[in-house]
C-alpha cells in the first residue's frame, strides 16, 4: 500500500506536473488576475491528484486543463457571478447584427499590450476558446472535450471571438492614430 | 462557394479544421474574390499576431514548489489514512488508540470532502447545461437513439430507464466532464423542470444508500450501483426527484 501510494505521487509528478505552465496560463486568462490564478491552479492540482486514480492514460495536459477550466468556472461563479452570468453566448449573440460580416481590416499597428487588453475584454467562453486554440495550439476536438461542448460550438465561439478582436483592435488602432495626429 | 460561406468558415480554414473538399472550395474562391482574399489576410495576420504576441503567462517561480509541498502533505495523509484500522487496535496502547480514532475521523473527512467536491462540480455542470444550447449533444425521446449515441464516445454504456409513462420525459443526452473525467448525462424533463442524470463508472460495486443534498437551490440525489455512479440534479422538489431516482434504480 505504502509503495502504491508513493508510486501514485511519483507518477503524478512525472505526467501532470510538467503541464503547470499550461495550467497557469489558462487560469490566468480565465480569472484575469495573477493571485486568483495561483489559487485556482493550486486547488486544481489537489483535485487532479485526488482523482488521478480515475485517469485512464492518454493526454494528461488535456485532462489537467479540463480540471483547471472547471475549477476556474466554479471560482468565477462563486466570486464573480455577475460578470459570469452576463458574459454568455445568448447576450453576445443578440448584440451582434444579423447582417453579413463586413470585410475585416488588416491591422498594422497592434502591440502586445493592445492584444492582451482586447482578449481580456472577450466573454469568458470566447477567451477560453482563443487561448486553447492559439496559445495551447489545440484542435477543435480537444477544445470541445475540455470545454464540454460540441465541436460546432467551438467553431462558432472562435469565429465570434476573432470577429470581436478584429473590431476592438480596429477601433483601438484608429484611436491611437488620432492620438498621434494630435 | 460564396462570400458569406467563405467568411463564415475563414477561421476554420486558417486552423486547418475543414475537410479537403471545403478547404479547396475556399482556396478557389480566395483566388477569384479580392474582397474575401483581403478578409482572409486580415484574419490570418490576426492569428499570427495572437500566436506570436508573447501572450503566454509564465507560472510564478514559487508555484511549482508550493504545489509539490501540498502534494507531499496530501500523499502522507492518504498513506496514513489507508493503513488499516485493525493494526492500530493491535498496538492497543491508549495513546495509539486515540490516534486511530483521529485517523479514522480523518478518513471520513477526506471521503466527505471528495463527495463535496464532486457535488459542487455536478451542480456547476448542471447550471452550465441550462445555458442556451448546452443541454444536448443528442436530442431524442427514444432510448434507442440516445444510448447508442454514447458508443465510442465513452468507455462504458450508460444504463438508464425511459420513464415517460411516469411523466419523466426523456429528452436526450450529452457528454460532460465532472472532476476531470468524461461522464454521460441523460436529460429528462418533468413539466417545466429539467433533470440531468450524470452517469460514470465508479468501481464501487454497490452503495444502495441514496445520498440527498441541496446546493445553490438545486436538489441532488446520488447513488451507486453495479460499479456505476449516478447523480440526479434538478430544481424539482425533493419528493419528485426521489421518485425519479427510485424508478431509475428499480
Amino acid at each position: 500500500m505504502r509503495f502504491l501510494e508513493g508510486d501514485k505521487k511519483t507518477s503524478f509528478e512525472q505526467s501532470v506536473l510538467p503541464h503547470l505552465g499550461a495550467a497557469y496560463n489558462l487560469a490566468r486568462w480565465l480569472t484575469r488576475n495573477e493571485y486568483d490564478a495561483e489559487d485556482v491552479v493550486q486547488e486544481a492540482y489537489m483535485r487532479a491528484f485526488k482523482f488521478f486514480g480515475g485517469f485512464r492514460g492518454g493526454d494528461s495536459r488535456a485532462w489537467l486543463l479540463t480540471i483547471v477550466r472547471n475549477t476556474c468556472y466554479t471560482w468565477l461563479q462563486q466570486n464573480r457571478s455577475r460578470e459570469f452570468a452576463t458574459g454568455l453566448d445568448q447576450e453576445s449573440y443578440t448584440a451582434e447584427s444579423e447582417a453579413p460580416d463586413p470585410e475585416a481590416n488588416l491591422l498594422r499597428n497592434v502591440d502586445s499590450e493592445m492584444l492582451k487588453r482586447a482578449i481580456d475584454e472577450l466573454p469568458v467562453e470566447f477567451r477560453e476558446a482563443i487561448v486553447l486554440r492559439e496559445l495551447e495550439e489545440m484542435s477543435y476536438k480537444e477544445i470541445a472535450d475540455i470545454s464540454g461542448v460540441p465541436l460546432g460550438t467551438v467553431m462558432s465561439r472562435l469565429a465570434r471571438g476573432r470577429k470581436r478582436l478584429q473590431q476592438v483592435l480596429t477601433r483601438a488602432e484608429s484611436k491611437e492614430r488620432q492620438h498621434e495626429v494630435q | 462557394m460564396r462570400c458569406n460561406d467563405t467568411r463564415e468558415l475563414i477561421g476554420a480554414y486558417i486552423d486547418g479544421e475543414l475537410d479537403l473538399v471545403r478547404s479547396l472550395d475556399i482556396e478557389g474562391h480566395l483566388h477569384e474574390c479580392s474582397a474575401c482574399s483581403r478578409n482572409y489576410e486580415a484574419y490570418h495576420s490576426l492569428h499570427r499576431m495572437v500566436r506570436n504576441g508573447e501572450l503566454y503567462f509564465d507560472a510564478p517561480a514559487g508555484l511549482e514548489k508550493r504545489i509539490r509541498k501540498s502534494l507531499g502533505r496530501a500523499n502522507r495523509f492518504s498513506i496514513a489514512a489507508s493503513t488499516s484500522t485493525w493494526r492500530w487496535a493491535i498496538v492497543a496502547a491508549s495513546a495509539a488508540a486515540a490516534l486511530a480514532i483521529l485517523l479514522y475521523a480523518g478518513m471520513i473527512l477526506t471521503s466527505h470532502q471528495n463527495w463535496d467536491l464532486i457535488a459542487r462540480d455536478v451542480v456547476s455542470s448542471h447550471i452550465r447545461s441550462l445555458e442556451p444550447g448546452h443541454l444536448y449533444d443528442v436530442e431524442s425521446n427514444d432510448q434507442h437513439n440516445v444510448k447508442p449515441w454514447f458508443n465510442g464516445k465513452v468507455d462504458f454504456s450508460p444504463t438508464f430507464k425511459d420513464l415517460t409513462d411516469m411523466d419523466y420525459n426523456l429528452r436526450g443526452g450529452r457528454l460532460d466532464a465532472v472532476d476531470g473525467r468524461q461522464v454521460a448525462v441523460i436529460v429528462f424533463t418533468r413539466r417545466q423542470h429539467i433533470i440531468n442524470l450524470y452517469i460514470w463508472p465508479s468501481g464501487r460495486t454497490g452503495n444502495p444508500n441514496e445520498e440527498i443534498a441541496a446546493r445553490q437551490g438545486y436538489n441532488m440525489i446520488h447513488w451507486s450501483r453495479d460499479g456505476m455512479t449516478f447523480w440526479a440534479v434538478s430544481d424539482l422538489n425533493t419528493d419528485d426527484l426521489r421518485k425519479f431516482a427510485k424508478a431509475q434504480q428499480e
